[in-house]
């Protein structure tokens, strides 16, 4: 039963991260599909610097490291999306699906060709980090503390004061609802635009590397996140787009995750004797159902989507 | 004078400009998978990337190359229905990122009724068909009753029937592997004829119907879209929700029915790969395959046509084809991936490459204007602009 409080408050950690990251991307006006691959982006970014520290570094060097690593590489990869989709006006969704593509084949030639260049018979995609992954983690009893726990309570913390008590966060919002009144007082758009987009680089790099340490310590980048980016969404919309309320679904969301880790080891669902498949579709089958009952009132921001164009009035 | 109106008709022609957006994709996506192949080890690099690019045409013997295409042209028919399955759904304005799905659920039971039913071929592509069918009209019906965004539905339904296929097909599969039974042992009947077609990519099984049929396809669904009043109903919902209800047309059916053909057509991509025997479906894989993203690459690469999209279909085989055959000791194969990926992206900007591309044309021919006309009509012009003002 620990094992799964455990389990849960870790996968809770990395959906409400990433919702989060939606969260900021989406009151801009800027619906980021490219959540996954932001994700892929920053546990490649966390696992090569794991992987390239050497071995004697203290414990702190390694989690700011890894942390800043993950961050640094999803920032620089949102761009992307901010490009292509405030400069350009391009399809918000086609880009985040080419992004999602290109992050897993991005991933996976770059871990190749490490491996390949390190020893030519390695040929796999995956990076392990055994050792690195421990600096991490703080036992506290027998519960499993993760540093990025505290992490994620203190940004959500952050991202809640942020969105709604400051003149930066009610301004963000303001673009996604009507950007052409915020514009007319003076509010420059496609700034605020590209700081939403940013923002959600930054939260979706860190939930990249907290989801690929999270109960394993090792990755095989072919996988890319197993769509955790896109269940992060849909923790977004359960949120209806509030932080409050996405720390909740995470949590919910989070549970059914981390069931199909743990559930040979709780008695009445080991005996129910179902497939492990079964506890794999959970999670999604879920999120579809509870989306088909949250989305027909839906607060999503207005002008999501919806490129912004200064001579349209 | 002639000739240069000409060559501006031309330049002003939009499937002119189609097929030239998707060239400029092309060579900046193969001009950064060379940059990374460089990268890598500048040694090969050239090779490589020539390789890539030729795929078949670089075996050594005809036989040999004629079979490699034939490899190509079986995989391209799947590809080519899924991309037509998005391809179709985006002109009624809808993202059908599903279609991934849809194949999953097409290959579940399109298997499924082949090995444990013992169907014939033709049964077994229309319980494929159907089942992608049902699969998109869910998505479809959650859109259109409980507005739940279509890519969101159909990613978590790409997921769901992952798992539900791998459970299903692991009862037909074989005992001492991961992979379903062979149809060439197991049910001779569901394999797809080739009625003589393998007898030209030198004896090619898996060169069959399918790849005929899947250019049928494409046609029907550029006849249906652009010749029917199906077809102007549905491409208006798409434009205009609202304006298409007060039309007095069914809005909310026009959705469910665009997925379902949608899904029809991704469920038929599936039964088009697996029942040529081409390759059995492996029951133990994690992530959903490659097919339906890949024609959401070969259906923007066509530029949103249905025949463009044959071309482009078998580009994008052809190149993640090619990347299978590189040198694997030195280059990941998965540049391929990378390089389709980098067009999708790049595709994204075609509609303000054409902006651009139309503003330069316009001012040209103003300039031309300018210069031609007398000073009179320039005061005319000038009078006409302080109007404005």
């Amino acid at each position: 039963m620990l094992l799964l409080v455990q389990y849960t408050i870790i996968f809770a950690s990395v959906l409400c991260l990433v919702a989060l990251g939606g969260c900021f991307s989406e009151h801009s006006g800027v619906i980021n599909l490219g959540l996954e691959g932001i994700m892929v982006m920053g546990a490649l970014g966390g696992a090569v610097t794991m992987f390239l520290l050497p071995s004697d570094s203290s414990k702190i060097v390694i989690v700011l490291a890894t942390t800043l690593a993950a961050v640094i590489i999803g920032v620089i990869y949102s761009c992307l999306l901010a490009v292509a989709s405030i400069n350009f006006k391009a399809d918000q969704t086609l880009i985040g699906t080419a992004m999602n593509l290109l992050a897993t084949a991005a991933a996976t030639v770059f871990v190749r060709a490490m491996n390949t260049s390190l020893n030519p018979d390695n040929v796999s995609s995956s990076i392990q980090y055994i050792h690195e992954k421990k600096a991490f983690l703080k036992y506290i009893g027998k519960f499993e503390f993760n540093w990025f726990m505290l992490m994620a309570i203190v940004l959500l913390i952050v991202s809640y004061f942020v969105l709604y008590k400051t003149k930066f966060g009610l301004r963000l919002q303001a673009c996604g609802e009507n950007p052409q009144a915020a514009d007319s007082v003076g509010i420059n758009v496609y700034a605020m635009r590209w700081a939403g987009v940013l923002i959600s680089g930054f939260l979706g790099g860190l939930g990249g590397i907290v989801y690929i340490t999270a109960g394993v310590s090792e990755w095989k980048f072919e996988m890319g996140v197993a769509g955790f980016g896109f269940l992060a969404l849909a923790v977004m919309i359960f949120g209806q787009w509030r932080p409050t309320k996405i720390a909740l679904a995470a949590l919910l969301f989070g549970m059914f995750r981390a069931l199909s880790n743990v559930y040979t080891g709780i008695g009445f669902l080991a005996a129910l004797h179902m497939p492990s498949t079964v506890y794999n579709m959970l999670p999604y089958i879920i999120s579809l159902i509870v989306l088909a009952f949250t989305s027909k009132n839906s607060r999503a921001p207005k002008a999501e989507g919806i490129p912004y164009d200064k001579g349209m009035r | 004078m002639n000739e240069k109106a000409e060559k501006k008709s031309l330049l002003k022609n939009p499937s002119f400009q189609a097929i030239l957006t998707s060239l400029i994709c092309i060579a900046l996506g193969l001009l950064i998978g060379y940059i990374v192949l460089l990268i890598i080890n500048p040694v090969g690099a050239g090779e490589a990337i020539k390789t890539i690019l030729l795929n078949f045409l670089s075996r050594s013997s005809h036989p040999a190359r004629m079979k490699a295409l034939g490899n190509t042209l079986a995989k391209t028919a799947p590809l080519l229905m899924c991309a037509l399955s998005i391809c179709f759904c985006y002109k009624v304005g809808l993202f059908n990122i599903g279609a991934a799905g849809q194949y999953e659920a097409g290959a579940c039971f399109g298997l499924y009724a082949a090995l444990a039913w013992h169907m014939p071929w033709f049964v077994c592509l229309l319980i494929a068909a159907l089942a992608g069918a049902v699969v998109g009209a869910i998505s479809g019906a959650l859109k259109a009753y409980r507005n739940v965004n279509e890519v969101i539905s159909g990613i978590m339904l790409n997921w769901i029937l992952l798992y539900l296929t791998n459970m299903m097909l692991n009862k037909v599969k074989d005992p001492a592997s991961p992979y379903t039974l062979k149809l060439a042992s197991a049910n001779k009947a569901a394999l797809i004829p080739t009625a003589g077609l393998n007898a030209m990519f030198s004896n090619n099984k898996t060169v069959t119907l399918a790849i005929p049929l899947a250019i049928l396809f494409a046609i029907l669904i550029w006849v249906i879209l652009s010749k029917t009043k199906f077809g102007y109903e549905l491409k208006a919902t798409g434009y205009n929700k609202e304006a298409a209800m007060y039309a007095g047309m069914k809005e909310k059916q026009n959705i469910i029915v665009t997925l379902a053909i949608g899904g029809a057509l991704a469920g038929i991509g599936a039964a088009f790969l697996f029942l040529t025997g081409y390759q059995e479906w492996s029951t133990t894989q994690t992530s959903v395959p490659g097919m339906g993203f890949n024609g959401i690459a070969a259906t923007f690469l066509g530029g949103l046509h249905p025949i463009g999209t044959i071309f482009a279909s078998f580009f994008i085989q052809s190149i993640t084809d090619g990347g299978a055959l590189i040198n694997k000791s030195v280059y990941p194969s998965q540049i391929s991936d990378l390089i389709s990926s980098i067009i999708i992206y790049l595709c994204g900007f075609v509609l303000f490459f054409k902006f651009a591309l139309n503003n330069w044309i316009d001012r040209g021919s103003k300039k031309k204007e300018v210069s031609k006309v007398t000073g009179k009509e320039i005061k005319a012009d000038d009078a006409s602009k302080g109007g404005d003002k």
